[in-house]
């Protein structure tokens, strides 16, 4: 095995069975804030738990290890081709490891070889730089909060929403209410305010990349995180929908550029199992630092 | 271990013991928001064990859920050397894609919990009520806590027919842990949280 694909398997045990320390912090966090002896309180003692356990027996935090996203930042003239067959066959390695759950289906055939390589899995983005440096960040999206992500087109009538800040608040916290606990929440937001239907989508899951304490550095965009997040943690819906002060960890909001007639907004939903992390490459594939 | 503390360490004095075979009068008694901890066999089954009974299908010899509960689970399970199971994951799945088909099963197996997460609707609540079970949440991510409460993985059932996750697994199950969000009396935390979230909502936008 190339050291590449080493590293690329370690990559991928890590983030499924290590929380990142960010997110953590924050679950600890809601643990305090929620009334002791509550539903909430004990769901998130709960959670806590699971995060120790997965880490200590170095598997999966939840048995839906999601789909498998690369987000890779490479410099130019890398060979991308040849990253993405060694990530592949890393995936299927730590597939036999147990650290990925069998998850790939043929969406016609309904068979599962697996192997959880086919069609566009595992999805990869590549993103050339300038620089010397080879980052590969990795995110397992679960099922469950996908299904609970929303895409609206604005002006949205029933909602009330035009298209302005106020008009996405609407919307976003519309997806928060009709979200309840399903997607094993607290959950984090990452949302995009335009582009298309398919980039709209694409474009809010990059927002997990960002880490939870940090802030956006357009004012606008930071206030409407801060805003959402507050009154979303208003609303009572809590842990697993249970009831309860944290419905939210976290809101990560950008915008993109749209065309004049369109206006979306798309919010992806990610569950407290929020896997994500990331290496640093040097020149021989091996791991020099870990991003998160 | 002593009594009013459980395995994971919290107190949790309130919490109500089920021991399988569940009895309808203690199903019954159950209230939404109580939390309860589960002792005894359970058998897994999600959507392929769902559509197949809803479309007239035998369960296999050996399995009944008469009094017994149905676990929306695909678990990871490892074969060992002995050939026996041992599981590795064991968190809830959605339950909602259940919908269609729970509360026939309800009514003709004579099933007294579901355990899942995520809650399920209108028809699944009037079968609770009808027909005396409850739904059960446990704590949706929780895979590994989960499986550390699998005692034992008894049987396998329809491995080849459905595939892993989707077979029927039996398990022994000690002290696990979930709350009641629909009980028989045919309330629904689901419902209440919906609607006091919605009111909430309201007043601030
Ligand atoms: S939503 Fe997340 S925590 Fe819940 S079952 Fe899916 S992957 Fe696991």
């Amino acid at each position: 095995m190339s050291n590449l694909q080493v590293s690329l398997v370690e990559l991928i045990r890590r983030t499924s069975a290590e929380i990142p320390e960010d997110v953590h912090k924050a679950i600890l966090h809601s643990l305090e804030q929620e009334k002791k002896g509550s539903l909430a309180s004990n769901a998130m003692a709960i959670i806590d738990q699971n995060i120790a356990l997965a880490r200590r027996k170095s598997q999966p935090l939840c048995q839906d290890t999601g789909s498998i996203l690369f987000y890779v930042h490479t410099p130019v003239g890398y060979d991308q081709i040849q990253f993405a067959d060694t990530a592949r066959e890393a995936v299927k390695e730590a597939t036999k490891k147990g650290f990925l759950r069998q998850n790939s289906v043929d969406s016609l055939t309904g068979r599962n070889d697996g192997t959880n390589v086919g069609i566009g899995a595992p999805a990869f983005h590549f993103h050339q730089h300038r620089g010397s440096e080879l980052e590969a960040r990795l995110v397992l999206k679960g099922g469950g909060c996908e299904n609970v992500g929303a895409q609206y087109s604005l002006p949205n009538e029933d909602l009330h929403a035009n298209r302005d800040l106020d008009g996405c608040r609407k919307v976003i916290l519309d997806a928060v209410l009709q979200a309840q606990g399903k997607g094993c929440g607290p959950g984090i937001l990452g949302v995009c305010i335009g582009g298309d239907r398919a980039t709209g989508y694409e474009l809010s899951k990059t927002q997990f990349l960002r880490r939870l304490e940090d802030r956006n550095p357009v004012p606008e965009l930071d206030a409407l995180e801060q805003d959402i997040l507050m009154t979303s943690n208003e609303l009572g819906i809590g842990p697993m929908g249970f009831g309860g002060k944290t419905t939210l960890l976290g809101v990560k909001i950008m915008a993109a550029n749209r065309v004049p007639a369109s206006f979306f907004v798309s919010i992806s939903y990610m569950c407290w199992a929020y896997r994500r992390q990331g290496v640093r490459l040097n020149a021989t594939g091996e791991i020099s630092d870990w991003l998160y | 271990m002593q009594p009013g503390k459980s395995v994971t360490g919290f107190t949790k004095i309130s919490m109500i013991e089920l021991t399988f075979p569940f009895n309808e009068n203690q199903i019954r008694a159950l209230k939404v928001g109580d939390e309860v901890s589960i002792n005894g066999v359970v058998f897994t089954g999600r959507d392929a064990v769902h559509k197949y009974l809803h479309e007239g299908g035998q369960l296999p010899t050996g399995v009944s859920l008469r009094d017994g509960i149905i676990y929306h689970c695909g678990p990871v399970m490892l074969k060992q050397a002995d050939n026996t199971w041992k599981c590795t994951a064991a968190g809830p799945t959605t339950s909602i894609r259940e919908e269609p088909y729970q509360w026939q099963i309800i009514r003709d197996f004579g099933l007294r919990g579901v355990i899942g997460k995520g809650g399920m609707g209108e028809r699944t609540q009037v079968a609770c009520r009808e027909y005396g079970c409850v739904y059960l949440h446990a704590v949706g991510g929780a895979a590994q806590v989960l499986a550390e409460r699998v005692r034992q993985v008894r049987n396998v059932h329809f491995l080849e027919k459905f595939g892993a996750p989707e077979a029927i697994w039996e398990l022994e199950i000690v002290q696990f842990p979930a709350v009641v969000t629909i009980d028989a009396h045919g309330k629904s935390l689901h419902e209440e949280i919906l609607a006091r979230s919605r009111a909430a909502l309201a007043e601030r936008v």
